[in-house]
């Protein structure tokens, strides 16, 4: 498989089990202690800190709690789960026998996306090696009372469950729409019950926490950002893949190990990220800079950015769960507004209706979908003008809304 | 296969093991899972089965197939075809693919050819973008496809 660059932290040498025998040994409430004073935020993309969301769901009076691994990796340009799930499947595994230990949850599940059905063996094989090994079922690893199975859900084929509340709808049997947050999973999630909702890579990391210690975690990365993060590269490079870089690397060194040339632009994030031109080269990958679940796409010079922009709002017409109004009638607006760009039919005053119905769409759509939408249709407008030109011809006005 | 619903008895099966459900309910997205995979699509009698096994209307059962994509409430090809036309696989040539398995199939994307062997389809991102064009051919993923690689994935169906 594809390994560009094996980095500090999830790559590094490691004994199976030796992170969960820490935990028993150290018991529910430091192990929580270790994870929030690593200061590990999620690798999702969102990045709220981990240990913090843990602390929530045990302290909970609940009779039942659950542990959900996000597995369902479905921005454009990442890949990153899809090398831990096959390569390094028990890394994350024992992360989330971790976690469940930790809150107090008795049944897990890995919810997979549809489009990684043929890794299902591998993961059946590893839970199974897992429950014979004594650290899946009951009294695990001798500790009384402490059991804990992991279940496999499918996805089947829909984006908008890689958003957590979707995807407990979709666990729980129905279609996979966002609900309203709050209430978080933390405190209203499977069958209304407390549950953690984690990033493959998180728990993966979880692992190496409860092995080497919080501080040597935060001996990684910045000050605000500890450790390290997966990048999937793809686009304009000779050397795609999967890349562990410290946090704070900046994207000029990221295209030269990557060994990326004549590059024009940079999309951190995925569709629903941010386009850095190349002026802005020097910014880092951070939570208090670029803050990214992973997925990092070159463009070299020959692309066109507008291009790129109707393609990422085509995929989010597609995705949409059609719930909420400013998502469902706010993309297909943009994406006529980007084809009228590229075509040089926009004018300066239909651009700024469409900046104000992106506005819109950032704060009144129901979920992270639609509220990040519009964000590489405002990249291309701020930071990329020379790609387009606007119409000077006030007749072929258009207002979307009349 | 239709009439003694197979499926129902693999719920069971399954809940009477590691996995106990807190609701019947939970259990319909993996029965839906089952069926596809075993007809290649969820027929109006199947539906009605599956929500007499839940007890709930068939009506949410339609509900839920028809929002996830890779389930049907209408037989596709024996094998279904996905291209993946995310912006990676675009800019590695997909539509190139894309136009080969069209021509090699001749069907438009979307539709299956007449001995109902092959449906092609467009999919997003399938995660393989650090090999793309990337295609999935059924459950497989397949990535650095070439234009020449379209006829051998073809002459394997047959
Ligand atoms: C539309 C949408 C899709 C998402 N897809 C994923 C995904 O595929 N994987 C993931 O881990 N988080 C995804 N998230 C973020 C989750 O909602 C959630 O924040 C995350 O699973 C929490 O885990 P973390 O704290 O470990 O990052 C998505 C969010 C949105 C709004
Ligand atoms: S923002 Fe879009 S995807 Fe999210 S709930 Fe609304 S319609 Fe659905
Ligand atoms: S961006 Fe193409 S497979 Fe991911």
């Amino acid at each position: 498989m594809k390994i560009g660059r094996e980095g500090p932290v999830i790559f590094s040498e490691i004994e199976p089990y030796a992170g969960l025998k820490n935990a028993l040994n150290l018991g529910k409430t430091k192990v929580r202690d270790t994870v929030r004073d690593s200061n590990l935020k999620g690798r999702g993309g969102a990045g709220f800190p981990t240990g913090l969301k843990w602390n929530f769901v045990a302290v909970s009076p609940a009779e039942k709690k659950y542990v959900v691994c996000n597995a369902d990796e479905g921005e454009p340009g990442t890949f990153k789960d899809r090398v831990l799930l096959t390569e390094y499947p028990g890394l994350f595994l024992e992360g989330m026998i971790i976690g469940a230990f930790s809150i107090g949850a008795k049944q897990g599940f890995l919810y997979l996306r549809g489009e990684y059905k043929s890794f299902l063996g591998i993961l059946e094989k590893k839970l199974e090696e897992m429950r014979k090994d004594g650290v899946l079922g009951t009294d695990i690893m001798g500790k009384k009372g402490f059991s804990f199975d992991i279940e496999i859900r499918m996805g089947s084929g829909a984006y908008v469950c890689g958003e957590e509340t979707a995807l407990i709808e979709s666990i729980e049997g129905n279609r996979g729409e966002p609900r309203n947050r709050p209430p978080f999973p933390a405190n209203t999630g499977y069958n209304g019950y407390p549950t953690v909702v984690n990033n493959v890579e998180t728990f993966a990391v979880v692992t190496h926490i409860l092995v080497k210690g919080a501080e040597w975690f935060k001996s990684i990365g910045t000050e605000k950002s500890a450790g390290s993060k997966l990048l999937s590269i793809s686009g304009d490079c000779k050397k795609p893949g999967v890349y562990e870089i410290p946090f704070g690397t900046s994207i000029k060194e990221i295209l030269k190990m990557a060994d990326a040339k004549d590059t024009k632009a940079v999309q951190v994030g995925g569709a629903s990220g941010v386009c850095i031109a190349k002026s802005r080269f020097d910014r880092k990958i951070a939570y208090e800079d670029l803050s990214t679940g992973g997925s990092f796409i070159i463009f070299n010079q020959s692309r066109n950015i507008i291009d790129a922009a109707k393609n990422f709002l085509q995929f989010f017409e597609e995705e949409s769960c059609g719930q909420c109004t400013p998502c469902r009638e706010g993309i297909p607006v943009l994406l006529e507004g980007v084809e009228m760009l590229k075509a040089g039919e926009c004018t300066q005053v239909y651009l700024k209706e469409l900046l104000s119905l992106s506005e819109t769409m950032q704060l009144a759509s129901k979920c992270g979908l639609g509220q990040s939408a519009p964000n590489m249709f405002i990249s291309v407008i701020d930071n990329f003008k020379k790609e387009y030109t606007l119409s000077k011809v006030n007749k072929k006005e258009k207002k979307f809304n009349g | 296969m239709a009439k003694q619903c197979a499926v129902k008895k693999k719920v069971v099966r399954e809940g009477k093991e590691l996995f106990v459900c807190d609701e019947t309910r939970a259990r319909l997205l993996p029965v839906l899972q089952q069926v596809q995979d075993k007809k290649g699509y969820i027929s109006d009698a199947d539906m009605q089965e599956i929500a007499d096994s839940l007890g709930i209307h068939p009506v949410e059962v339609y509900s839920v197939i028809t929002f996830y994509s890779f389930l049907n409430t209408r037989k596709k090809g024996k094998h279904i075809i996905r291209v993946s036309s995310c912006i990676s696989n675009v800019m590695a040539g997909s539509e190139k693919i894309l136009k080969e398995f069209e021509r090699a199939l001749k069907i438009k994307v979307g539709e299956t050819t007449k001995d109902k062997r092959v449906t092609l389809e467009r999919a997003s991102c399938i995660g393989m973008c650090d090999q793309a064009p990337a295609i999935m051919v059924d459950d497989k993923l397949i990535g650095n496809m070439a234009p020449q690689g379209v006829k051998t994935i073809i002459r394997d169906f047959k």
